[in-house]
């Protein structure tokens, strides 16, 4: 299934298939590691909702819902 | 002197690196017109001293940020001898994300491979020598916290130093690499320096390598025309960050043996954050840090014990120590070591003034009261100014403070802000010079800016008696609410102005989207000792230069005009009205007319006009400017030090025939206005741009006018409340008017 992060749930994760948005942003998505085939794990939204706590290359990284919309992603089935 | 140059990513033991190889060697400054530190030091345990110059902590060599650029050209332009690459080693693939981009650099590289104990402590395994083979360069395992392997670096670092190095790049793509090295090739025969790197950048369209060879992006653009990614298209950008991906999952990852093949490993830092970022106890645990935090540095009754302990027992009456340790309740340490600081300054003063006995008075004057009283009552602060920043400083270290901004985002974003703006706001409430100096830890400019102008706002610790002591006289006078209840209310005045100044900002001349929030949440990890001290130490020095530099110079001004009448003959502090200080007010005294303090209160009204020129000082000046003209005035002795100044300014009240509104305008004028020198010289040090200095001043000045004569206008004449709801009214639609059009133009 393919869809952007800003989607998935808490414990989902998924394989990056394509980034898009203001050139600004996505430039640093992948200077943080967000590129084609990286793997992202949603670990915990912030109290109020928004932003997000992802793992990604091993290491913590937090989006907000906007910026995760950027990032399309290919859901890998828990095991 | 050789220079080694320290690059890292955020969080990768940088300073640690740098404070363990230069000692106490380092001092601090801004890059040239940016407010980023620049530390440099001196290694010593060299056969000849080598200069070390920390760069800011990047993720990237893009041009999106000022410490990217700020890196990017100082490795570029300034060609130190060496870089000293630094590596979180558990972080292993993104630290190398920025070390593909410095290897293109012509420039020799060493590699550090730091919290190699994290990694080892999980049971993994890096092949050092594996990686540097594969790398080309030297490669260090080092523990930058407990100084192991950091002589074995920099011997390595020596005599990479001593040969040239060509740059590499890792990008495999066959089509982009034809590219980049026809433009390399087109460079070269410009004699253009580095002309891998520029033409890596190129290919990437990089927006400061387009300005600076406009005929190279012809043959990108000519080259786009012809070639498609069948992924990317034509986003080169995309493109080169997913190859050096790729070349380091492929090639350098492999280094590094897993013991734990799990992809999401649950770490210590984990669990910790399970309950510092709970969906529900998030936000009170982070309230109740803060209120600790705040408690420590500023409570006269610690843990609240006042009551059950017997009575003198802390204050030591009648010994040298009477009160540093508290009067009622114990005192927390930051007020004890305030106190203590008050003690040895106030024992100095009575000294000298003791020697000057016999002088000429308006010479015990100037250096009794102007000078050492100017300089003591600012030194005053800074024990707690430090405390404060010391416990911030370990939020910082700790990671924790990531967490904050991670907590409170969403609701800082109606504001424009990020929410890495909270903590500098707070921070305000305690005292707006380290608050503003934590503006530092916001990425983007304009959200600095409007942070560094509305901290002021957030009343700080200072400001307080001017509210206690009006309040407490209105009390008295009016017989009008309570003390607490005005003291609240002005507070909110004071952060309802700020949320308002700030959203009015990010519309117009600040304008600009909330900067996105893609930010590591770094590991947590007990905080370093030796390097909270190194900042602390350079903060205090810091501070205590501009005492004596600006600080100093501005109280001696004051001190004259408030004892020199315009004969320039001295006189004693009971003739202040006849001063030229005094002459300033009844002339400056119509302006305050709106504010319910001016021409209305004939010819006193000259009193609050002064009180407040003297709280540009220091804050605590206006309350007892006012019980010093008590005094003069009236002709009865107050004791500011006795009620909080209560008495001094009912005193006033009844010569002044002023009323209740205007005595809250005048609070509100004090909270919003501009600040005391301490806290303006820290706004004009986080400023390098000067006319953003002086339009902050400005800003400083209208906003008091403005929300003072409100409150004058609306507490006096009630129906004038329509016509400020109008004015207000007006002034959102063209805000809004001017933001759309703003934005639309964006859109363009």
């Amino acid at each position: 299934m393919i869809k952007t992060l800003d989607k998935f749930s808490i414990g989902e994760s998924g394989r990056v298939i394509s980034v898009s948005g203001e050139r600004k942003i996505k430039r640093r998505l992948y200077d943080m590691g967000i590129t084609n085939g990286a793997e992202i794990y949603l670990r915990k939204k912030a109290p109020l909702g928004d932003p997000l706590e992802v793992t990604v290359r091993s290491y913590e990284l937090s989006l907000r819902g906007t910026e995760a919309a950027c990032v399309t992603l290919e859901v890998i089935p828990n095991a | 002197m050789l220079r080694f140059a320290l690059a890292g990513n955020p969080n990768s033991g940088k300073t640690t690196l740098f404070n363990s190889l230069t000692g106490s060697t380092a001092h601090v400054g801004n890059w040239p017109g940016v407010t980023v530190d620049k530390k440099e030091g001196v290694y010593k345990k060299a056969d000849k001293p080598i200069a070390i110059i920390d760069l800011p902590g990047i993720y990237s060599l893009s041009p999106y940020t000022p410490e990217e650029v700020i890196a990017r050209n100082y490795v570029l332009d300034e060609k130190p001898d060496c870089v000293i690459n630094i590596i979180d080693a558990t972080n292993l693939e993104r630290n190398l994300y920025l070390t593909t981009q410095i290897m293109e650099i012509d420039v020799p590289v060493v590699l550090a491979l730091n919290m190699m104990d994290a990694v080892e402590k999980r049971g993994d395994k890096i092949d050092e020598k594996e990686l540097e083979r594969r790398l080309g360069i030297p490669v260090v395992k080092i523990s930058a916290l407990k100084s192991e392997g950091v002589d074995k670096l920099m011997e390595r670092a020596y005599e990479a130093s001593q040969t040239a190095r060509k740059g590499r790049t890792v990008i495999e793509d066959t089509a982009l690499k034809h590219l980049i090295s026809d433009i390399q090739i087109a460079l070269d025969g410009q004699g253009v320096l580095n002309p891998l790197f520029h033409a890596v950048k190129l290919a990437e369209l990089d927006e400061l390598e387009v300005l600076m060879h406009k005929e190279a992006v012809n043959m990108v653009e000519a080259f786009k025309k012809t070639h498609i990614d069948d992924t990317f298209g034509d986003d080169f950008e995309a493109l080169v960050a997913d190859a050096r991906y790729k070349y380091i999952t492929k090639y350098f990852s492999p280094a590094l043996k897993r013991k734990n093949k799990d992809k999401f490993v649950v770490t210590p830092s984990d669990k910790a954050d399970k309950i510092l970022t709970h969906k529900i106890w998030g936000i009170p645990i982070f309230l109740a840090i803060l209120f600790a935090i705040f408690h420590l540095t500023f409570s006269e009754n610690f843990l609240f014990l006042g009551g059950l302990l017997p009575e003198n027992w802390v204050s030591l009456k009648g010994t040298a120590f009477e009160g540093v340790f508290g009067v009622g309740g114990i005192n927390s340490p930051g007020v004890t070591l305030m106190r203590l600081v008050e003690l040895l300054t106030g024992t100095i003063s009575d000294l000298i003034a003791g020697w000057l006995s016999t002088s000429p008075e308006w010479v015990s004057g100037l250096i009794c009261d102007g000078v050492l009283g100017g300089i003591f009552s600012i030194l005053g602060f800074l024990p707690q100014i430090l405390v404060l920043f010391m416990f911030f400083s370990i939020l910082e270290d700790s990671g924790y403070m990531a967490r904050i901004a991670f907590i409170l985002d969403r609701a800082l974003r109606k504001f424009g802000l990020s929410g890495r703006a909270f903590l500098p706001m707070i921070m305000g409430f305690g005292c707006s010079v380290p608050a503003m100096i934590n503006t530092r830890t916001l990425a983007d400019e304009k959200e600095k800016l409007a942070t560094v102008r509305v901290i002021p706002f957030f009343s700080c610790g200072a400001k307080l008696p001017i509210l206690t002591a009006i309040s407490g006289a209105i009390v008295a006078s009016f017989g009008v609410g309570n003390v607490d209840l005005i003291t609240y209310g002005m507070y909110l005045v004071g952060i309802i102005t700020a949320l308002i100044a700030v959203i009015i900002m990010r519309k117009t001349t600040l304008n600009g989207n909330p900067p996105p929030f893609i930010m590591e949440l770094p590991a947590y990890h007990a905080p370093q000792f030796r390097n909270l001290m190194m900042l602390l130490w350079d903060k205090a020095k810091h501070f205590i230069e501009k005492a004596f530099t600006i600080i100093l110079a501005s109280t001696i001004v004051i001190w004259f005009v408030s004892h020199f009448d315009f004969a320039w003959n001295f006189l004693p502090d009971d003739q202040m009205q006849n001063s030229i200080l005094g002459g300033i007010g009844q002339l400056i005294q119509p302006i305050f007319t709106p504010l319910g303090f001016g021409s209305q209160l004939t010819n006193m009204g000259w009193v609050f006009a002064v009180a407040a020129l003297t709280g540009l000082i220091a804050k605590e000046n206006v309350v007892s400017t006012l019980g010093t003209l008590a005094a003069c005035l009236v002709g009865v002795a107050v004791d500011v030090e006795l009620d909080g100044g209560v008495l001094a300014v009912t005193k006033i009240m009844e010569i002044t025939k002023i009323g209740l509104p205007a005595l809250l305008a005048f609070i509100a004028f004090n909270m919003t206005t501009i600040p005391c020198f301490a806290a303006v010289a820290a706004a004009k040090s986080e400023m390098p741009d000067k006319s953003k200095f002086k339009w902050t001043l400005v800003f400083w000045i209208s906003t008091s006018f403005i929300v003072s004569s409100a409150i004058y206008l609306i507490g006096t004449f009630w129906w004038t409340a329509f016509i400020c709801l109008a004015v207000a009214f007006i002034v959102a639609l063209f805000v809004r008017a001017y933001d759309k059009k703003v934005q639309a133009k964006g859109e363009k």
